[in-house]
């Protein structure tokens, strides 16, 4: 059982990059993308966890507290928010493929282009 | 490792299974914040808030709403085009 | 010639599953973690920072560098998004107030509440971007709070505030230029002050709000670059949304 939410982050990160390859749809892949992403945030916040640890917030509480680790924390924070736009970038380049081939199938453009 | 944290992640990966088997681009955006929010969850119980507010401030907001405009615009592309075909 | 394909990457996939899974058999049990640098960094906080928000402090104080580097993406994400999405304004703007008085609108009780939430929603992030050093919080979730308040309006179906922010996109690429500069400029006054890039070098021992020397100033400079770039990138999609309605 102290193995499971790294199994859970494994199972996410295959799941999703299945669902990369097999997609027919460059939206469904952006979607397959971000489950992929949701594994690296399980995998983080997992490996700073400390049992019976409290967050690492010193209000109100003595500064010799256990907390859990804050540095993958502050890694898995600005992860969130960049890799936000890092998905906007992709819609951008999603729609400009739209209008300028007419289909969002991957294999049909690659197909369109020969 | 409490049993509410065993119960959140299984459903995490359920969702995250779901959301690559489903193939309409709106019922994906629904299952994707369904997701962040199922993630949010995980965060809190594993004693990281701050992590928590970012992940739902964004992915409940941010990423769906710019899903969906994206949606819109690749429908309307697709309606032109198929006009000037006819 | 998909079905070839699929079979090589399925096995790819199964290849990198159970390498993953091994490599995850290796890490410590859940719930022993022993990064002796996380407690080191855990137990300075508040003697050496005068901060109480350990991530904050980690994430703009003892790892600012980093920062510095994931600000620099999403800017320059943003630009590509601009980019490419501004090149494909082929329309006229005589369309404009075409759309603005025959725009379709929300229905009553929804826009009562968008109104009702816009107002409280800003000023909740703007707490939480303010108290970054001290409580759960900071630049990045009180960014992404403010572009929900944004969002709101567009729930609530006020598609002609809409067009005004989208024509006041140059204020948002300001605001947006204006947070990534910032912090920069907070990393040089660190190198010119103390000799370090991103030394903490505002005196610490000030109460309330302003402890933390530098974090509650990189905690807005963030907040304003994030929330300039998420309401640069949904004005320049919605931008393409509402010039294609036709009526």
């Amino acid at each position: 059982m102290s193995v499971y939410p790294y199994l859970i982050a494994v199972w996410l990160f295959g799941v999703g990059l299945w669902g990369v390859i097999n997609s027919r749809n460059y939206l469904h892949l952006i979607m397959c993308l971000m489950v992929v992403q949701a594994s690296t945030y399980v995998l983080l916040l997992s490996i700073g966890y400390v049992n019976h640890g409290t967050a690492p917030i010193y209000q109100g509480i003595s500064t010799k507290a256990l907390v859990v680790d804050p540095i993958v924390q502050a890694l898995t924070l600005t992860d969130v928010v960049v890799e936000a736009t890092v998905v906007a970038l992709l819609l951008g380049l999603v729609v400009q493929a739209s209008k300028r081939f007419g289909s969002i199938d991957p294999d049909a453009i690659v197909r369109m282009r020969d | 490792m409490n049993a509410f944290l065993a119960f959140v992640l299984t459903l995490v990966g359920v969702v995250g299974l779901l959301v690559v088997l489903t193939n309409d681009p709106v019922r994906q955006t629904v299952l994707g914040g369904v997701l962040s929010l199922l993630l949010a969850v995980v965060f809190f119980a594993v004693q990281a808030p701050d992590v928590a507010l970012s992940e739902l401030a964004i992915g409940t907001v941010a990423v769906p709403l710019m899903l969906l405009l994206a949606i819109g615009k690749i429908r309307e592309h697709r309606a032109r085009e198929e006009e000037m075909r006819e | 010639m998909r079905r070839g394909r699929l079979i090589v990457g399925g096995l790819g996939v199964l290849l990198v599953v159970a390498a993953f899974a091994w490599a995850c058999t290796g890490l410590h049990a859940f719930g022993h973690g022993t990064t002796r640098y996380g407690e080191m960094v855990a137990r300075a906080t508040v003697p050496q920072r005068a901060a109480t928000n350990a991530v904050a402090a980690v994430t703009f104080d003892f790892r600012g560098v980093d920062t510095l580097g994931e600000e620099f993406i999403l800017f320059i994400a943003v630009i590509g998004v601009s980019i490419l999405l501004r090149s494909l304004r082929s329309e006229t703007s005589e369309e404009e107030t075409h759309i603005a008085a025959a725009g379709p609108r929300g229905s009553e009780f929804s826009r009562w509440l968008a109104a009702g939430l816009v107002g409280p929603v800003a000023v909740l992030a703007a707490y939480i971007v303010a108290h970054g050093a001290l409580t759960p919080g900071g630049g990045f979730q009180g960014g992404a709070i403010l572009m929900a308040a944004v969002a709101a309006i567009f729930v609530g179906g006020e598609y002609v505030v809409l067009l005004t922010i989208r024509t006041s996109a140059t204020w948002l690429d300001i605001a947006d230029a204006l947070g990534a500069a910032g912090l920069v400029v907070l990393g040089f006054g660190g190198l010119i002050a103390a000799g370090t890039f991103f030394q903490n070098f505002i005196d610490k021992r000030t109460s309330g709000l302003l402890t933390g020397g530098i974090i509650p100033l990189a905690n807005i400079a963030v907040g304003l670059e994030v929330a300039g770039a998420l309401l640069t990138v949904v004005a320049e999609l919605l931008d393409q949304r509402l010039l294609s309605t036709r009526t």
